[in-house]
């Protein structure tokens, strides 16, 4: 298995690094959410995330596999319904099918709805004869008891036709077998689909100049349809991709121009020639699907139905999922407690050990204070706080994100979003926030139009990501949940967590609105959104998945930055400028803004200088008050509240730093990652603007309002 | 029978009906064609989201949320 790259096709020359010259290039592509990841991930062994809500793969990846010595280059289109361009995944898509010069394009269906999937299949098919059509989730469509004859479906089309189950590995051996005998295939153009006359006589006059131009390298026919429907992405397309001269270009051009003259004085305009060229293929994948289908039983759905009538429900739909909210963060705040005392039991066991050590060694104390005080200590609070939280809660959404709920929350939400004049897929944007903002930022491609998805990308940081929950789980154990003093105390924060959420889920929709009536004026422009079948969750993989990508990853990040992070904590706490050390000093120098803010000078620099990962939030203000002074014993959660206490905190403080963490700039990765998706320091700076000043102005008015009302 | 046709946002939960023309140009329009919603599709209401709008529609054996601005730009004839 060679390296995972991603990103390193060339966009603009859609070329594929080979690495021999009989390495074969492998073109992806499906609808969405059909488990075109599964199958890739089952090939390259490759770890991509997958997950049950359309639109998960929004960049291209790339990886390799080898079958009897032969290197395949596996290339994972973005997921779409057709490749007549509709949005920018589609054109990715179909650039690369028709241009990029794959060896073997494989289109994977969906077996439990064949027949919209058949669409896809014949419009590649228009492109190339060198495909297979893998049909993947075999499994499911059997409990459906949707019969699929296979064998009659490879005679329609005229491929190879292979049955899988990605998720089980099935059939993906004989997939294999299946594209490298493909790969062998001379190219042949030939005819899928017949439209009517007047556009068959069209295309034919085209095709034959390109013909001469093009000496077969692309599938002229194909072409000449698409350019006499009018697209026009296409002319250009072409003129980046097939390296035409000017003066070819420009009577192709006028060929084309004049050709749809003719038909549009015919009555055939370009939305009339589009209607009828869909009606024939919807048609013939309408006949295609009747003769190699079989439904044993004709409710074989009826059970989804049941259970959306419950999840999307008008009376039960909102409240049952913010329960289910609610019941993931309840496991999670229960089950961490436990281990993230023994983990700090166990940890500190071992910093007195290197101190022993250390002393042993002799050597001098600002070795022992920069190691052990310093990167050690601020490591095992990032591992202690940190790990216990995350292996409960990742795996815990990954299984509502396997089992195609986040989509119900898309269509049980949009209706808010519609009034915030933002897109629908603002709430599955807003989801994958929660795994990681910088992802969540990245999935916004999923949002056509450009004034929506920049709300969206602004209003990302609302939720709080990986980093976050546990700063706010930890504020919420110490301050709100006691520590299993009464079976009610976990319900109580549950509860105040559930609360948080909500709220950063209803400052999405207001700054949105706000947005929309300022910077951002505009009205909510159209979608469709699709409503998966539920899966039943793989709960192994899910639960190993979500340890070793998104746990352990996270993980690594923090501690990567969380060791030199306390290393300059600890130098600035052991600088001393007129007998007070440096920390204390920029601790001073903030403090009076903080205070106004419920926080103080410590609080505000952690955040500050969390700037590179969330995560270490927490563990800087940690380590900056055990450096000035007050050195305790802390080797449980309840000695690290009474440190915080001592240093002044008070339940105003926990919230408003509750408050600050779900508000503030988003964290630097996510930050280069808005750079790069909107190419603007503009919104970049008013990404960054936007939630630091909602958190401000909530922090102030908080504290405020609370010390005016005398509660603290 | 022109006048038979009613928006498919009138049509009520457990209602079918069958298209019949699409009012609606452009991308949207482009993209339910994709779907598979051709002149003669069969349609089903399936369900209304907690806030009324969208609405869930079975479209060849798929189900599809729309907003009731699209809904009420595609009319239907009741079966």
């Amino acid at each position: 298995m060679d390296k995972y790259k991603q990103n390193n096709i060339d966009e603009h020359s859609l070329k594929i690094i080979k690495n021999e010259s009989t390495d074969k290039i492998i073109a992806l592509a499906g609808n969405p959410n059909v488990g075109k990841s599964t199958v890739f991930n089952g090939l390259t062994g490759l770890n991509q995330h997958t997950g049950n809500w359309p639109g998960k793969t929004v960049t291209i990846a790339q990886g390799n596999y080898r079958h009897k010595n032969k290197r395949f280059i596996l290339v994972d289109l973005p997921g779409t319904y057709s490749l007549m361009a509709n949005s920018v995944e589609e054109e990715v898509a179909r650039d690369f099918i028709c241009f990029g010069n794959p060896d073997v394009t494989v289109v994977i269906v969906d077996a439990t709805c064949l027949e919209r999937n058949l669409n896809l299949v014949l419009q590649t098919l228009e492109i190339t004869n060198n495909v297979v059509v893998c049909v993947n989730l075999m499994d499911e469509a059997r409990r459906k008891k949707i019969e699929i004859d296979l064998e009659k479906l490879s005679t329609e089309l005229g491929v190879l036709v292979i049955g899988t189950s990605a998720n089980k590995g099935k059939g993906l051996k004989e997939l294999m077998t299946a594209v490298s005998k493909t790969a062998g295939n001379k190219k042949v153009n030939k005819t899928i689909i017949k439209y009517d006359n007047k556009i068959e006589e069209a295309v034919s006059k085209i095709e034959k100049q390109l013909n001469n131009i093009l000496k077969n390298t692309v599938n002229a026919r194909w072409l000449a349809l698409r350019l006499i429907e009018g697209d026009d992405n296409l002319l250009r397309s072409i003129k980046k991709h097939l390296g035409f001269n000017r003066g070819n270009y420009k009577e192709l051009i006028k060929m084309v121009a004049d050709t749809k003259k003719g038909l549009h004085n015919e009555g055939f305009d370009s939305e009339v020639i589009r209607d009828k060229i869909v009606l024939n293929i919807v048609t013939k994948a309408e006949i295609i699907s009747k003769k190699v289908l079989s439904f044993k039983s004709k409710e074989y759905n009826v059970q989804d139905r049941k259970i959306d009538k419950y999840l999307t429900s008008k009376l039960y739909g909102i409240p049952i999922m913010i329960g289910l909210l609610g019941i993931v963060f309840y496991i999670t705040l229960i089950g961490a407690n436990i281990p993230s005392g023994i983990l700090a039991y166990g940890l500190f066991w071992l910093e007195d050990r290197l101190s022993d050590f250390f002393i042993w060694l002799g050597t001098p104390s600002w070795v022992h204070g920069i190691l052990v005080l310093g990167m050690y200590r601020t490591l095992a609070w990032v591992v202690a706080v940190m790990l216990p939280p995350m292996a409960i809660f990742f795996p815990l959404f990954s299984i509502l994100e396997d089992s195609g709920y986040l989509p119900r929350v898309a269509f049980n939400l949009d209706n808010l979003f519609k009034k915030a004049c933002a897109c629908g897929k603002q709430a599955l944007t807003m989801c994958m926030g929660f795994g990681c903002n910088a992802a969540g930022i990245i999935g916004c491609r999923i949002i056509d139009s450009p004034r929506e998805r920049l709300i969206a990308i602004i209003t990302n940081n609302f939720v709080p990501c990986n980093g976050r929950f546990p700063t706010l789980i930890a504020v919420i154990t110490m301050f709100f949940s006691g520590f299993i003093m009464s079976p009610l105390q976990p319900l109580i924060s549950t509860f105040i967590l559930t609360g948080i959420i909500v709220l950063g889920v209803i400052m999405t929709l207001f700054i949105s609105k706000l947005l929309s009536k300022t910077i951002l004026k505009g009205i909510p422009s159209t979608f469709t959104l699709e409503l998966p079948p539920y899966r039943k969750p793989q709960f192994g993989k899910v639960i190993v998945r979500s340890i070793f990508d998104r746990t352990l990853f996270v993980l690594g990040r923090a501690v990567a930055i969380a060791a030199p992070a306390g290393l300059i904590i600890w130098i600035m706490a052991n600088i001393k400028i007129n007998n007070i050390n440096i920390l204390t000093h920029s601790a001073n120098l903030l403090h009076p803004v903080a205070y106004l803010m419920g926080l103080d000078g410590y609080i505000l620099i952690a955040f500050i200088l969390g700037f590179p990962a969330n995560e270490i939030v927490i563990p800087i203000i940690i380590m900056s008050y055990m450096s000035t002074g007050n050195i305790l014993e802390l080797d449980s959660l309840l000695a690290l509240k009474s440190l915080l206490v001592n240093h002044g905190w008070t339940w105003l403080t926990a919230i408003c730093v509750m408050l600050f963490s779900l508000m503030h700039w988003p964290c630097g990765t996510t930050c280069w990652t808005i750079k790069k998706e909107t190419q603007s320091f503009k919104w970049t700076f008013v990404s960054f603007l936007v939630p630091t000043i909602v958190g401000i102005i909530t922090c102030l008015v908080v504290a405020n309002l609370v010390r005016l009302l005398g509660l603290v | 029978m022109a006048h038979s046709n009613i928006p498919l946002s009138k049509l009520l939960v457990n209602e079918r009906g069958k298209v019949k023309d699409i009012l609606l140009k452009g991308r949207i329009r482009r993209r339910l064609l994709d779907l598979g919603l051709i002149t003669d599709t069969a349609i089903e209401t399936l369900q209304k989201s907690p806030f009324g709008d969208p609405i869930a529609y079975l479209i060849r054996g798929t189900v599809i949320a729309l907003r009731s601005e699209i809904s009420s730009q595609i009319l239907v004839e009741k079966v």
